[in-house]
């Protein structure tokens, strides 16, 4: 039997992600700089590191609820009205998962089938596109621009929504651009929502990375928005716990209850340990989320500076941890860029077309690196743009 | 006073004024005045380096003393401090809460030293009733910084 036959075709169909070679190039390199990972440098603090070594020294191995633990769910409904003013019952509302990633597939797959269309606004997080064709559903894209901050916007959503759109995915603060979305910016697009049937997956991962004052606004914020949209959030980003894979999705419960349902036959629950972390993590370290973002900021702010000097257009980025520069004045596309600056500069930065198509011509630079490897790695970027002037 | 200034500076006092700067997002004169302001008022009292000794093959031991001491009327712990922490051979000096008075931080080059240090000069000022000398054996932590700590990068090269 010819078992590569047996694949899937609409599994088969999915390209991997264009990023993986740049990974492969700086593997064995030496004293190379890497700005293209998107996780926090930071480890886990230690009391939630403390919670989760205690769990295992308790002996608490065994499954915890299809959900998880009550006293998480309960935990996260504390957390999402105390941070985010969004309120959600622990019991029908909210199921933990693993990782956001997770929830993002789970919601993608209870609410499309076949033909059904997602709008997926680009640049954005990879998976969005990748789980959508899974489901059988068409992702469509909508090519953000730069000059709006890459925040998306009425007349853009408008273009392309048919009879068959039936989710719109929204990953604010973003990756891999650094925007963010504020009340203003939703007002116009709730207003075209609330007549239609869509639903909304708002991905907020990134959710306490946001600066200069700007908090976080979620699109569930808006009263006639809340029922329909799902909002996925986790601890990866703003708890540097990306290895413990903790994530959850709120929202209304017949929806919940769907995605509980494929949880249930294909993972069963999060893993128990690090669910005991994340009960400690969001009781308990508010103060350490508050200084570590205050760390990317300084870092955001070296940075955009960096960039800007250097003569790039770089919008400056209010949320999350990457900057989204504007490279064309070097004449180089965004993957030549990336590639001769890691020959020739060790550094690695990410090309934005790996995004979208609307990203070719930028690339993304992670900042949740040491101060001094980030100020070696502007240094070292000047230095090889200097052959484009 | 600038707190986010002292932050970075208490993490890392080697980075330029005009590095700092752009990190809190203020001008360069700014920060180079909120500094000597702070430095003026005694609030950034100077800079010194983080070394572990070990490695330097410096010949230098340290030892934590616990002093009791007789306080004196009107002048409380403060002038019995005063004369033993003018020694340079004092590193640190606390007025401790519990079964002693004085934390006392000593360094010499080497346990003889320290000790007679301690026999011919602590224990013999006045107002002083008893020491008892603890040698540093290993440093592990210090000022928040581990010592030893492996500062390598084991993110694994991920597609997100």
């Amino acid at each position: 039997m010819n078992v590569k036959k047996m694949i899937a075709p609409h599994v088969e169909a999915v390209p991997f992600s264009g990023i993986r070679k740049y990974f492969d190039l700086i593997y064995d390199m030496k004293g190379a700089i890497s700005l293209g990972i998107g996780e926090p440098d930071f480890v886990t603090p230690y009391n939630i590191r403390e919670a989760g070594i205690y769990s295992l020294e308790k002996g608490y191995t065994h499954y915890s609820a299809n959900a998880g633990f009550i006293e998480l769910r309960q935990e996260i409904c504390n957390y999402m009205q105390r941070r985010f003013d969004l309120s959600y019952g622990p019991e029908k509302e909210v199921i933990v998962t693993v990782g956001g990633s997770e929830a993002i597939d789970l919601a993608i797959r209870a609410i499309v089938s076949k033909g059904d269309e997602v709008i997926i606004p680009e640049p954005s997080f990879v998976a969005y596109k990748g789980c959508t064709l899974f489901s059988g559903a068409v992702p469509v894209p909508i090519n953000l621009k730069a000059e709006n901050e890459f925040r998306l916007t009425r007349e853009e959503l408008e273009k392309v929504v048919t009879e068959k759109t039936k989710l719109l995915i929204l990953g604010y603060p973003n990756n891999p651009t650094g925007a963010i979305m504020e009340y203003e910016d939703y007002v116009e697009i709730v207003d075209f929502l609330k007549s239609k049937d869509i639903m909304i997956i708002s991905d907020e991962l990134y959710a306490e990375l946001t600066y200069s004052g700007k908090n976080h606004v979620s699109i569930a914020n808006f009263e006639e928005m809340k029922d329909r949209t799902i909002v996925v959030n986790g601890l990866s980003k703003a708890y540097a716990m990306t290895g413990w894979r903790i994530g959850y999705a709120c929202g209304n419960k017949y929806i919940i209850e769907q995605m509980k349902k494929i949880h249930q036959y294909a993972i069963m629950c999060a893993p128990t340990t690090a669910q005991y972390a994340a009960i400690e993590a969001l009781k308990n370290a508010d103060d350490e989320v508050k200084e570590m973002t205050t760390e990317y900021n300084q870092r955001r702010r070296v940075v955009v500076d960096g960039f800007r000097k250097i003569g790039f257009d770089c919008f400056e980025p209010l949320g999350a941890f990457y900057v989204f520069p504007d490279i064309r004045k070097t004449g180089l596309s965004s993957d030549q860029f990336c590639e001769d600056l890691l020959k020739e500069e060790k550094v690695l930065v990410i090309p934005g077309g790996a995004f979208g198509e609307c990203g070719e011509g930028f690339v993304r630079a992670t900042y949740a690196n040491s101060m001094e490897n980030l100020i070696e790695a502007m240094n070292r970027i000047e230095r090889f743009v200097q052959q484009f002037k | 006073m600038d707190r986010e200034i002292l932050n970075i500076l208490s993490k890392n006092s080697r980075l330029s004024n005009k590095q700092i700067a752009v990190m809190v997002d203020k001008s360069e004169q700014y920060v180079t005045e909120k500094i000597k302001e702070m430095e003026e008022k005694n609030v950034l009292l100077g800079y010194p380096a983080l070394i572990d000794i070990e490695k330097t093959e410096v010949d230098i031991v340290t030892a934590y003393i616990e002093v009791k001491v007789t306080p004196q009327r009107d002048r409380g712990f403060d002038e019995v401090s005063e004369r033993i922490y003018q020694f340079p051979q004092v590193i640190s000096c606390s007025l401790m809460s519990g079964g002693y008075d004085l934390f006392v931080t000593v360094e010499g080059k080497s346990m003889k030293d320290v000790a007679l240090f301690v026999a011919e000069k602590l224990a013999t000022v006045d107002s002083v009733i008893s020491t008892s000398t603890h040698f540093v054996l290993k440093k592990y932590k210090e000022n928040g910084v581990i010592f030893n700590k492996k500062h390598k990068d084991n993110r694994e090269a991920v597609v997100l």
